[in-house]
């Protein structure tokens, strides 16, 4: 088994006793809740967009380190990004966390993301890091829907 | 005296070696660790004697009919059955699936199907489907903060009533370890003339079961927690209920008589046993309780309090655990807890690094956790198989993990590290 502390570097623990964003805050356009199955962990997430670009993302979640810690991280990306931007972010961290350790992410792009690239180790724990940014592809297809049916 | 030490040998996976640490498994009222016994069996059998059962004619036919049928012999005598009362499953989930639709088969609105908030989701879910069809009604037995069913408070609120058709109800928690007065509850529900069902995925391994004593209508339970193989369940019924309930799932051999209008059913328990059955696998489960036997369930049961206890104690002296259920006998080997206010799944990953396997996460009883109060937690249950020095090196990892958590002993519970 790979090393305890590539999983959980001083980041993630840091993004664990201080989530950014954190609490479910108004305005907001869409709410979803997202669950894992496996261990219990669920979150509630709420979305606020301002044309094509995503103005807020606060959140609710109990859940274990790795799933606090890769959605609070996620946050400092997803707001102020395009929704376009935002899919391009969370196929990269997916791809990277689906990748056996193989994948690096880029530390520009990624900032404190680069932290879980030790959770593509632990392939029991990789829902858990998936759980905030899924939660937010959810409300952003939701919202998507949204908009279509009012078209 | 049975050196338990030495039993050890017969289960070769626990000479592996997890993170460069020797194996400690405390999970298995998730699945049960195999005795070679059971392996070589199911070997002796695919190897040698191989054949579909009941269909085939020919003398490897007869010898796995044989096989089979033997099997059944084994597992009704294990809980004071008769072999036609005992019918083999994929797992307790199918056992329990099976009895919710046949028995439910005639349920209707106003009629009403009582479980308990301690449940299983196997022994919650189909029984939600069962009243999302017929427009019963669900009701719940609730339990006490230590776990223990509300029997005095159900009895005030009239829980069982001439409305009620079917209680299903586990025969011990999978969390805390509680054993149900499964008993009372029969007595009460058949006052009723409703039917009663135990989900003994837990207590089957654990202590010594007659069906008889239990006073239950049916009996569900797993092979895989029994040191058997994994496909392989069992649901025990009375004779003469199983005769009157309609057939689940539709197939080869469970029938008498096909025609192109109809098809009339074969006896119990065959009626129940559609399509090929799991005949290696019934093998495997007749030689895992073989296994036990010769041991003695009672033998079992003692030294699988003898370990509880002494994992009650020991982590009683962990500061910020736990325990959630009662912390002394009488209770089962599943030992649920909490560690100040570390994710269980944190938890479980640091005690993996020590070579300890427990399970981390809600173990399939949502409702329970809830009715606790909590998200989740760490369960340490313990196999015939365990040490005393197993649980001290969960001990260890425990107080590691706090370590690693920096969670100190002195910190106040609520200052653990989600608000640190």
């Amino acid at each position: 088994m790979a090393d305890l502390s590539a999983l959980y570097q001083d980041i993630i623990v840091d993004h664990y006793r201080a989530k950014h964003h954190a609490g479910l805050r108004q305005p907001f356009d869409v709410e979803v809740n997202g669950v894992n199955p496996s261990c219990g962990d669920e979150i509630t997430l709420r979305l606020l967009m301002k044309g094509d670009r995503i103005e807020d993302v606060s959140y609710q979640a109990e859940g274990c380190s790795i799933s606090q810690a890769s959605t609070s991280a996620m946050t400092d990306l997803a707001i102020g990004v395009t929704v376009d931007e935002f899919a391009e972010l969370v196929a990269g961290f997916r791809e990277m966390l689906e990748g056996q350790g193989k994948i690096q992410l880029d530390e520009d792009r990624y900032g404190d993301a680069i932290a879980f690239e030790g959770v593509a180790q632990f392939p029991a724990r990789v829902k858990c890091a998936m759980l905030g940014w899924a939660s937010l592809e959810d409300a952003l297809k939701s919202i998507h829907s949204r908009s279509v049916e009012e078209n | 005296m049975i050196d338990w030490s030495a039993l050890r040998q017969d289960f070769p996976i626990l000479t592996r070696r997890i993170a460069g640490r020797p194996l400690v498994y405390l999970d298995s009222a998730n699945t049960a660790q195999k005795p070679r016994a059971v392996v070589d069996a199911m070997a002796e059998f695919s190897l040698n004697h191989n054949a579909n059962i009941a269909r085939a004619m020919h003398t490897l036919g007869v010898e796995a009919t044989s096989a089979y049928e033997s099997a059944r012999e084994t597992v009704a005598k294990f809980i004071g059955a008769a072999p036609s009362e005992v019918i083999f499953t994929k797992n307790a989930s199918e056992s329990l699936n099976l009895a919710a639709h046949s028995l439910g088969a005639g349920l209707k609105s106003g009629d009403e199907v009582v479980i308990s908030v301690a449940e299983h989701h196997s022994n919650i879910v189909p029984w939600q489907l069962l009243c999302q069809r017929s427009g019963a009604r669900l009701r719940w037995f609730d339990v006490d903060d230590q776990g223990q069913i509300d029997l005095d408070g159900a009895k005030e609120d009239g829980l069982i009533n001439d409305q009620t058709k079917i209680v299903s109800i586990t025969a011990m928690s999978n969390v805390t370890g509680v054993a149900s007065p499964v008993n009372q509850i029969a007595a009460w529900a058949h006052d009723h003339g409703a039917i009663v069902l135990a989900d003994g995925a837990q207590l089957v391994p654990h202590s010594p079961v007659d069906v008889a004593a239990l006073g239950v209508d049916l009996l569900a339970f797993t092979g895989h927690k029994l040191l058997g193989p994994t496909g392989i369940g069992v649901l025990w019924g009375r004779y003469d209920l199983l005769a009157d309930m309609p057939p689940f799932l539709g197939g080869g051999e469970m029938i008498e008589l096909v025609t192109m209008e109809r098809s009339t059913y074969a006896a119990p328990p065959h009626r129940f046993e559609a399509g090929t059955s799991p005949i290696a696998q019934a093998v495997g489960l007749a030689a895992g309780i073989n296994y036990l036997e010769a041991i003695g369930m009672s033998q079992v049961e003692t030294r699988l309090d003898e370990l509880t206890a002494y994992a009650l104690g020991r982590l009683a002296q962990v500061p910020h655990l736990r325990i959630l259920g009662p912390d002394h006998l009488p209770r089962g080997g599943a030992v649920a807890f909490t560690l100040a206010d570390i994710h269980p799944h944190d938890v479980m990953q640091v005690l993996d690094s020590y070579g300890v396997a427990v399970r981390g996460g809600h173990h399939c009883a949502r409702p329970l956790h809830q009715r606790l109060g909590i998200q989740a937690s760490v369960r340490a249950s313990m196999g015939l198989y365990n040490t005393e020095e197993d649980i001290d090196t969960l001990v260890e990892a425990l107080l590691a993990t706090l370590e690693f958590f920096k969670v100190s002993p002195g910190d106040d519970q609520q200052q653990g590290v989600r608000h640190g």
